[in-house]
């Protein structure tokens, strides 16, 4: 199959049962996205799928023909790190960071889902007015850190968002 | 910035070396002791280039599995392994018989089999090993292994297997003393105790005008890290192996391996791949051994992941404890006695049960003046899931019950439950149960004190509450009728370091050379970073001490001398140390080629931003000019001041050669008709004698301080005879950042004068108060005892 990764065009050959988060990890070579789990319940895997926040343990592989799946190495680009992943590193967003590259992909298709005006949980109005810090938890509430580094990650989303 | 010369030749390239196989770490970062640079691995763990352990690669590795008892309790007949040996793809099946070594580990005591032999002990004890070329195939291969087991009843409760009648099912054979041992752990000969720890203290008959009482129970919390245990095996063709594994001290792993390999440490040479998290559950072996057996045995590469529920199986846990407490005061409140009982379950093998005793005993009853104590902490076998190390180890639990003695007794009393404590608080000078006097800082009383006067949240608006911000969140089920909220401290410490009469130790080799003008260097160490930031503390001390800007931290191997543990809030401390210790020893080569340069008098110099300078601050020449063609290297091990064995009848002794102190004020809204909580600030004050990286202090308070609160409300691995029911993160849950409230927190920095920097431990401390008081703001809002943690839904609604 063919399985666009980061906006490049990859050849697999794969068992039809392969996750796309093995596909990834252990067909691509792709290590950034971590398996913490398997089960979809720490977002360790977290990847966008056309845009969209995605446990990549929980999508079969095959299921992705034709779809562009983002991961955390084609994130920075050719001037540094993105906002995002630079606001996790000033902030100490992560201690031991295997939740990290998680985070900060959730954290991209989060401001995206903002930006697009969909709400959350905690929305009051249909239309959220500012991302806020019950917001911020709310829509990020996917992605377990153990190291407990979610005051940083707090800070680092609230600051990327005042600046966009 | 190139590579400079190498001071070693790493254990990697000896071998193939795999991809994932850490390098070394170096960024443009500036800043030494009481700086919070960035961190040199900071850019690669936010691209997903900083490689775990977990995503080590080779080509031609096999993939290797476990097969574990489903039995707590269960003597193995017979092992058939035929048919999994058949499938095709499998290259091996071990079991106890393959093991080339003796087949027995420990952390403390080596008491636990590296495959089972004859008796499983607890659900999830490995019996066979599979290695094959997929790791679905090895599983598949597992899964065949034919285990004829005779099962028996599991001993499951601590207090009954003290005395049980088949106690020596357990353990037939004494444990052995190995290194770690401390000799002051009365080993039962025979039988289920692993531990007994009698501290008496003043007369044991003291009256007092008020008394109160109370039993308290802690279940069993998780380390939970999210990078499963793992690790590459890579066979050296001559009989030795590289071992990549996550872990917390490469040299400790390196002894019981080579036990079981029955091969030499030269022969087995550990690497620190990327650690995903450890938190005190990655002290013990875990695929150490077995890698090493299936890649001998095959010749080939051999990586193991653990999956989640592997994971649970995979490696200790926090013991649970049962605690019954009698506190005495007069009627102003001052404590006249404390008596305590405390059973740590210590589950199938000993691990740090021994240590958790000596914790939970010696600081049993809190940081507080009392002058009649009597303590019994027991560690005791079950068919449990064995238990050892986790933040905070052994003083977590006890501090769950003598702080809520504390609430009860100033309730008793009618007084405030800060001025109940301030009055009793430990301070420089005063002697702790166990008898050692407190000889450094310790401000008990002014960290009470600065949490009274931190403003509270505001209180919701009863007339237009918002919905969202209610315990369950949208879940909308009430109103807020039955939110009640609550405030409670509480106040904890805990050692710093190995105790007991232990040489603890750790070891630097610092190497500093001219590269391109500049003046360059090589910090290496063994000391596992797991991460807490101690390869930022590294550089931070290097620059400080040698004047540099760049510092290379090495990566961590046995190509150096031991690192000890990253545990007990020991690195910063121990093996800070010794970068300071080797820093010392190569400014002095510095200047002794610098005397070859100059006239100057050269005593009173000092090494500042890559010059030799006079104590006025006149520059002497550079650093780099001083150096020349020379690469100087010093090796240094810092050695804590010694502490002694407790005396075994009254527990008294000189044991521990530090204390961290930290308090805690919890505010908490509880819906008391749904059982539903919402943690609404957490704030903390703690001391840490020197912050030599401030962010770094504050991110261990706020991740030690969210452990703590998982424990006091929501996480427990639920053991039913001896079974764990809930192998998962659907059902083990651990605070997520909607759980994780603002955490305002005062650092303060009283000088220890026996520590480098004056430092003190810090990352175990606020595990300890937040808990605790979490606990007291639930009780103080609906009026319970509640004296099991975590706290249930069930125990506030009674149903």
């Amino acid at each position: 199959m063919q399985l666009s990764v980061n906006g490049q065009s990859r050849d697999l050959e794969l068992d039809n049962r392969t996750t796309l988060l093995d596909a990834l990890r252990e067909h691509l070579g792709l290590i950034g996205s971590k398996k913490g789990c398997d089960h979809g319940q720490c977002g360790a895997c977290t990847v966008l799928l056309d845009g969209r926040r995605t446990n990549a343990c929980l999508v079969l592989a095959v299921t992705c023909a034709g779809r562009e799946v983002a991961t955390i190495e084609g994130l920075a680009g050719p001037d540094g790190l993105h906002p995002v992943q630079q606001a996790f590193v000033e902030h100490d967003g992560f201690q031991c960071g295997y939740c990290t590259p998680g985070q900060i992909m959730s954290a991209v298709g989060m401001l995206e889902e903002f930006e697009r005006g969909w709400p959350s949980a905690v929305t009051g109005e249909v239309q959220p007015a500012g991302l806020t810090a019950p917001e911020i938890r709310e829509r990020m509430s996917g992605n377990l850190c153990r190291c407990g580094a979610y005051v940083g990650i707090l800070a680092a989303l609230t600051d990327v968002a005042s600046r966009s | 910035m190139t590579t400079p010369t190498q001071a070693t030749t790493p254990a990697a390239a000896r071998t193939r070396t795999p991809i994932g196989a850490p390098g070394r770490l170096e960024n443009d970062a500036k800043g030494g002791v009481g700086t919070s640079p960035q961190r040199p691995d900071g850019a690669l763990k936010v691209t997903g280039e900083f490689a775990y352990s977990s995503d080590l690669w080779m080509d031609n590795m096999l993939w290797g599995v476990t097969l574990r008892s489903p039995h707590p309790f269960a003597r193995i007949r017979a092992v058939d392994i035929a048919a999994a040996l058949a499938t095709p793809g499998v290259v091996a099946v071990l079991t106890a018989a393959d093991v080339p070594g003796r087949n027995v580990f420990g952390l403390e005591l080596s008491d636990q089999p590296v495959l089972a032999d004859d008796v499983v002990r607890y659900q999830g004890e490995a019996v066979a090993l599979v290695a094959a070329d997929h790791p679905e195939i090895a599983r598949q291969a597992a899964k065949k292994i034919r285990v004829d087991y005779q099962v028996w009843e599991p001993i499951t409760d601590a207090r009954a297997a003290l005395g049980h009648p088949t106690w020596n099912r357990l353990h037939d054979h004494p444990a052995e003393d190995v290194e770690l041992s401390r000799s002051a752990a009365a080993i039962h000969p025979k039988g289920n105790l692993v531990r007994h720890l009698k501290i008496r203290k003043g007369d044991p008959d003291e009256a007092a005008d008020v008394v109160v009482r109370g039993e308290y129970s802690v279940g069993m919390q998780d380390q939970a890290f999210l990078g499963p245990e793992s690790g590459l095996a890579v066979p050296d063709g001559e009989g030795g192996v590289d071992l990549y594994v996550a872990t917390q001290w490469l040299h400790v792993d390196q002894r019981q391996i080579c036990t079981a390999l029955g091969l030499t440490p030269d022969q087995v040479r550990l690497t620190l791949a990327g650690v995903g998290g450890a938190f005190g559950g990655r002290e013990d072996l875990s695929m150490h051994v077995h890698g090493c057996m299936l890649a001998l045995h095959t010749g080939k590469p051999v990586k193991m992941v653990y999956n989640r529920e592997e994971s649970f199986f995979g490696h200790v846990h926090r013991h649970p404890a049962e605690m019954r407490y009698e506190h005495g005061a007069t009627r102003d409140g001052t404590l006249v006695f404390v008596n305590c009982d405390i059973y740590f379950d210590g589950g199938a093998y000993a691990s740090s049960t021994p240590a958790v005793v000596g914790n939970g005993g010696t600081m049993g009853i809190g940081p507080y003046v009392v002058p009649n104590v009597r303590i019994d902490a027991y560690g005791v076998y079950t068919n449990n899931p064995p238990c050892g190390a986790m933040r905070g180890f052994g003083s977590v639990q006890t501090a769950f019950a003598y702080e809520a003695q504390m609430d009860l007794l100033a309730a008793e009393l009618g007084m405030d439950p800060i001025d109940l404590r301030v009055r009793n608080a430990m301070a420089e000078g005063s002697v702790t149960p166990h008898g050692q006097t407190i000889d450094s800082p310790a401000p008990v009383a002014e960290l009470l004190q600065r949490l009274r006067e931190m403003p509270l949240p505001a209180e919701p608006d009863g007339a237009d509450i918002d919905l969202r911000s209610l315990p369950g969140g949208v879940a909308n089920s009430t109103h807020g009728e039955g939110v009640k909220r609550g405030v409670g401290y509480a106040v904890t410490y805990k050692n710093v370091a190995f105790s007991e009469g232990f040489d603890d130790y750790s070891t630097a080799r610092v190497q500093i050379e001219a590269h391109q003008g500049n003046p360059l260097v090589v910090v290496h160490t063994a000391a596992a970073e797991v991460g807490q930031g101690l390869v930022t503390i590294e550089q931070q001390i290097c620059r400080t001490e040698l004047g540099v800007e760049n510092v290379i931290v090495h990566p961590k191997n046995t190509d150096v001398g031991s690192g000890g543990s990253t545990s007990a809030s020991r690195q910063t401390y121990m093996t800070g140390g010794a970068v300071k210790l080797a820093c010392e020893a190569v400014r002095d080569r510095i200047l002794t080629l610098a005397r070859d340069r100059t006239d100057a008098p050269l005593d009173d110099a000092a090494l500042v931003d890559g010059n030799i300078v006079t104590p006025s601050g006149a520059v002497l020449m550079s650093i780099a000019d001083a150096i020349g063609e020379a690469v100087i290297e010093e090796t240094r091990e810092h050695h804590h001041r010694p502490t002694e064995e407790i005396d075994p009848e009254t527990g008294q002794g000189f044991a521990h050669v530090q204390y961290s102190f930290s308090a805690h004020r919890a505010v908490v809204d509880v819906d008391t008709e749904l059982g539903l909580l919402k943690v609404v600030e957490l704030a903390c004050v703690q001391d840490v004698g020197k912050a030599l990286n401030a962010d770094a202090v504050v991110g261990q308070i706020q991740g030690g301080s969210a452990q703590g609160m998982g424990l006091a409300i929501m996480e427990e691995i639920v053991v039913k005879d001896g079974k764990i029911r809930n192998p998962s993160f659907t059902d083990y849950l651990i605070p997520t950042i909607l759980d994780t409230p603002p955490m305002p927190i005062q650092v303060l920095e009283y000088a220890d004068p026996h520590a480098p920097y004056g430092l003190r431990g810090v990352g175990e401390a606020p595990t300890i108060s937040s808990g605790p008081a979490v606990a007291a703001a639930i009780r103080q809002a609906t009026g319970l005892p509640l004296t099991r943690v975590p706290i249930r839904p069930e125990h506030i609604t009674g149903t």
